[in-house]
């Protein structure tokens, strides 16, 4: 051991950072309560959420979590652990959250309690930071709810806003009751197996005559991951929630969040239910995976290309791009499975960047106010060239179109899909995507097509927020790169798929 | 390197042309875009390989990258040029630099992003033609759909924004089809590479393996529906035709240029590169339902053609036509019908070109383009209405004119199929198309060109200014250079050619 190694503990550093980011901005709080002070707050938040992604991008560059080089971390009795997939989903997290605490430094303005969100931010992202290393029921489900209370009050931050509010409580509603079927899920596992910790969940499962509780457990189990996802049956909070939420927290919610949701599924399922052996005692949960896939892109598709809002369009495209990400486990029993589960967790990476950036456009929109419906937007791109550009690249990346990212990770995905045999469901994901084109296109035909209307072209672009604008450009840029840069995301991911999938 | 500078040049060019203010953002264009020209140019007197990319031949700048690892999969940056592909290069860079002065009239707003989405398109097609590596080469196929998508949206006709989704759903959809079926195709193989001479070999090898529920032929057919599809979509093919008429009719002349003249070409391109090279067992088991759809997109397109009274769609649905001669020739698996095809694709994208700018020259003169609203546009026009005439003669396969070299060839090898059961009576069917295309071009020029001068508008009609006329007269030029000389790319094209499966030297050898 080397005189510089790092305590194993110190594997967790991007989640503490994060948590201690939160509490600083609790302390600074606490000292000035009637601070308004915006540049320190979302700077102490920025920094915190920086820092994190700085350390999480050099593990991953030092090959911490990788089998082949300095081993995967377990901690605290096998309650957590530290590999390629925690780390990688990290990534994700933390620049998600630093684009959004940028962003919201404008779309903040004049609003009170801004210490209390920055904080609520990074203590979600503490949460989510620990789904991804969760190795334990318990710890999943502690980490869980971590990230959930502190997202029902994000949802509901703009108090004066009846939308807002009412978004809060729905989410908060069908949240709790998630929460309750998730918990109960896990209760029955429990009940079968003896043991929270997933790879003796996986033990203990193997000999059961029980087989109907736990079938009944795992489905449960599902149902909790699939609210997080907003997966369809459980999706309807979504548009409501994304709609209602300040923008960031939108892009936060349906970008972090619910790449969170994955990196539980992709763990506990590939761990603790690992599919060969739980199709030979008899619980078939990829069949219903494949089922929730079908029907998640399907619906969210349909109902995203029906949309008047942009928001609401965005909201719902977001549970259409869950359904993709589901092919990666819905494929999962056949050939080469690495490949499709690398590929969902790569499609995860490069929607982090692609839809925080247009819900931030919708954010920059909104600080202009020039409306929510397609047509609100019409001619944009002659007053706001550089945002309608980058808004333009977040479209054509989401609908699966080169020189950009999206394109990598959507294709690889259902390549890995045809690869494994599952050449329906990248046939039913192609139709979807062709269908996503459309509404789409029509935000781009909007920006650059259309001319504006009279009474449009006189409110709004008053100003260029710098935050927002930042932000935005930011997440272009890594959208754009992510594509010739590709090499190194699928690397880790298709690695970090290859630890769990024997 | 020089594909790969091609390519980074046109692509920057691109971005600085986009940044760049309105008022010389033309001119800049037509800069930028002479830096590929030359240098397809260069390439082309430098060109020295032999045999076809997709078959062990010898590649002319061949460069090869690691990119994307996929586990037990890589995708990697593979470039190089053959006797196919070259000749398309040298179309693309040629027709984009004249479509650029081309667009210096009509082309009067946002001019520095329509210039800048013009180069970015030629980047996407030097890609195309130049990738050997099914993913890069998907990259550009994809990437030429964004500013296609705009060109049409922002600076075309009144009903542009319904033409540009239609274009915009219709080749996505086609892309996704041919992709699932590529797909399928290569993850049967025993190869770990997207490839394309890789995957290429290993079928000519026969070492597709089928999976359990399936068995290799059906697995075979599949994926040649699928990949037909998708690329007849992109040809087109009838019945697949009907989003072209629409995208011609509303898009703006300098992009129905490059649509007809270049855009077209990929989807002949990669069925010549996919169906037709790496299937050719499967083209030739269904030879004859291909002949069909190639006859039908003759004579129908034709038909249809014969029918309009919109200049410009009478020469958008003759592309449907002369994109039939095509196909014909590519089943046909003969040195002069394949070859014939490929040339037939150069030789359209000029003439074609050469009709759309004519045509365009003349809108912006007269603001119309009904054949009933004007004739005897020859006494006020006189060189454009020359340099049309000429066009439609080399449309109509003049002897010493490209059209007539190439359906010549096409004819000639179609006619002489040995794979193709019943091609003397396919190929008279498709010659009847001559027929009905003399018809319909000399039917329209003679009611708008010639007789006593008449105009159903109130706009001045006089001589075009230069730099509209040069362009189309430099293509004509081409045209009749290709046509007398027409080895200055069908030697190259005989070569690679010859070295696809199942192609029949016929008469008396390639060589």
């Amino acid at each position: 051991m080397a005189l510089y190694e790092l305590p194993e503990w110190a594997g967790l550093a991007p989640a503490l950072i994060l948590a201690a980011t939160s509490l600083v901005l609790l302390l600074i709080d606490s000292i000035d309560p009637d601070s308004s002070n915006r540049p320190a707050l979302a700077g102490t938040a920025t920094t915190g959420a920086l820092l994190a992604l700085a350390v999480t991008g050099w593990f991953l560059a030092a090959g911490v979590g990788d089998p082949d080089g300095r081993g995967v971390i377990s901690l605290f009795g096998d309650q957590l652990v530290v590999d390629q997939m925690s780390l990688l989903f990290t990534f994700i997290f933390t620049s998600v959250t630093a684009m959004v605490t940028v962003a919201s430094y404008d779309y903040l303005r004049g609003h009170s309690y801004q210490a209390e969100y920055y904080s609520l931010v990074l203590l979600a992202a503490t949460g989510m930071a620990t789904m991804a290393s969760a190795a334990s029921l318990a710890t999943v489900f502690v980490s869980f709810e971590l990230l959930s209370l502190s997202s029902y009050a994000l949802v509901a931050f703009l108090k004066e806003n009846r939308g807002s509010v009412e978004a809060g409580l729905k989410y908060f509603l069908i949240g709790a009751l998630s929460s309750a079927i998730f918990v109960y899920g896990i209760s029955l596992v429990y009940a079968v197996t003896g043991s929270l910790q997933l790879t003796a969940v996986a033990e203990a499962a193997a000999g059961t005559e029980l087989v109907g509780v736990l079938g009944l457990g795992v489905l449960l189990v599902l149902g909790g991951v699939a609210f997080k996802t907003a997966t369809v049956p459980f999706h309807f909070w979504a548009p409501e929630a994304y709609e209602g939420a300040p923008a960031p927290i939108s892009a936060f919610l349906s970008s972090a969040s619910k790449a969170a949701g994955f990196v539980v599924a992709f763990r506990v399922f590939t761990v603790a239910f690992p599919v060969e052996q739980f199709l030979e005692i008899g619980v078939d949960w990829v069949f219903a995976v494949q089922i929730l896939a079908v029907v998640t892109m399907t619906l969210g598709n349909f109902a995203a290309a029906t949309q008047d809002e942009v928001k609401r369009m965005l909201a719902y495209s977001s549970v259409g791009h869950a359904g993709y990400a589901l092919i990666g486990l819905a494929a999962i029993t056949g050939s080469n499975s690495d490949l499709v589960l690398g590929a969902g967790m790569m499609h995860l990476v490069v929607y982090g960047f692609m839809n925080t950036g247009a819900f931030l456009f919708v954010a920059l929109a909104e600080y202009w106010d020039v409306g929510r419906t397609f047509e609100d937007y019409n001619g944009l791109a002659s007053r706001a060239p550089v945002a309608s550009l980058a808004m333009t690249v977040f479209m054509l990346s989401l609908a699966g179109l080169p020189p950009f990212g999206g394109f990598a990770s959507k294709y690889i995905l259902f390549m890995g899909a045809v690869n494994a045999g599952f050449w329906w469901l990248a046939a039913i994901g192609a139709i979807n995507s062709a269908l996503s084109l459309y509404y789409y296109s029509r935000v781009v035909k909007a920006l650059w097509i259309e001319d504006p209307s009279d009474d449009v072209a006189k409110v709004g672009v008053t100003e260029q927020p710098v935050g927002i604008y930042a932000a935005i450009v930011f997440a272009a840029v890594m959208t754009v790169a992510l594509l010739p840069a590709f090499g190194p995301v699928s690397e880790t991911a298709i690695s970090a798929a290859a630890a769990l999938v024997p | 390197m020089l594909i790969e500078t091609l390519i980074v040049v046109t692509f920057v060019g691109s971005l600085v042309t986009f940044a760049a203010p309105n008022r010389w953002a033309g001119e800049l264009a037509f800069g930028i875009s002479a830096l590929p020209l030359v240098g397809s140019l260069v390439m082309y007197s430098q060109f020295d390989g032999t045999g076809n990319a997709l078959m062990g031949g010898e590649l002319a700048f061949e460069q090869s990258a690691e990119w994307i690892s996929l586990g037990a999969y890589s995708l990697n940056w593979h470039t190089g040029l053959d006797g196919i592909s070259m000749p398309l290069v040298v179309l693309t860079t040629v027709l984009v630099t004249l479509a650029i002065v081309s667009a210096w009239t009509p082309i009067d707003e946002r001019q520095s992003q329509f210039y800048g989405l013009v180069l970015f398109m030629e980047a996407g097609l030097l890609g195309v033609f130049a990738a050997l590596d099914f993913f890069v080469w998907f990259v550009f196929w994809e990437a030429v759909l964004v500013p296609l998508y705009l060109l049409i949206g922002v600076w075309g006709g009144p009903r542009r924004k319904y033409a540009a989704i239609k274009v915009f759903v219709y080749t996505n959809v086609a892309s996704l089809a041919m992709f699932i079926g590529f797909v399928a195709l290569v993850f049967n193989l025993p190869v770990d590479t997207f490839d394309l001479p890789t995957v290429a070999q290993a079928l000519a090898n026969d070492q597709l393996q089928a999976p359990g529920w399936t068995s290799v032929s059906a697995l075979k057919t599949g994926a040649f529906v699928a990949m037909f599809a998708g690329f007849a979509v992109k040809v087109p093919v009838v019945p697949f035709h009907t989003w072209l008429p629409d995208a011609h009719v509303e898009a703006p002349t300098p992009v129905s240029v490059l649509l007809a003249g270049v855009l077209l070409k990929m989807g002949t391109y990669a069925l010549l590169r996919f169906n037709f090279t790496m299937l050719a067992d499967v083209a030739t088991q269904y030879a004859e339902i291909i002949a069909i759809f190639a006859v039908v997109s003759v004579i129908y397109g034709a038909l249809l053609a014969l029918a309009q009274q919109d200049l410009k769609r009478i020469v958008a649905y003759s592309s449907v036509s002369s994109m039939g001669y095509v196909l014909l020739g590519l089943v046909a698996y003969t040195t002069y019908g394949v070859g014939g095809a490929t040339f037939q694709m150069i030789s359209h994208g000029l003439i074609s070109g050469l009709m759309f700018m004519a045509v365009g020259v003349i809108y912006n003169t007269t603001h119309t383009r009904m054949v009933t609203d004007m004739s005897g546009l020859a006494d006020r026009m006189p060189v454009t209405v020359g340099i049309l005439v000429g066009g439609a003669f080399g449309y109509m396969g003049l002897p010493l004119m490209s059209g007539f070299a190439a359906e010549f060839f096409v004819f000639l090898g179609a006619f002489r199929s040995g794979t193709l059961s019943g091609a003397p009576v396919f190929t008279a069917v498709a010659m009847f198309g001559i027929v009905i295309v003399a018809g319909y071009l000399l039917f329209a020029m003679q009611r708008t060109l010639f007789g006593p001068f008449r105009l159903d508008t109130d706009y001045e009609v006089g001589p075009a200014p230069l730099h509209d006329v040069a362009p189309l007269f430099a293509l004509l030029l081409l045209v009749i250079v290709l046509g007398v000389e027409p080895d200055l790319f069908f030697e190259m094209i005989r070569d690679a050619v010859n070295q696809m499966p199942l192609v029949e030297a016929g008469l008396g050898g390639g060589h």
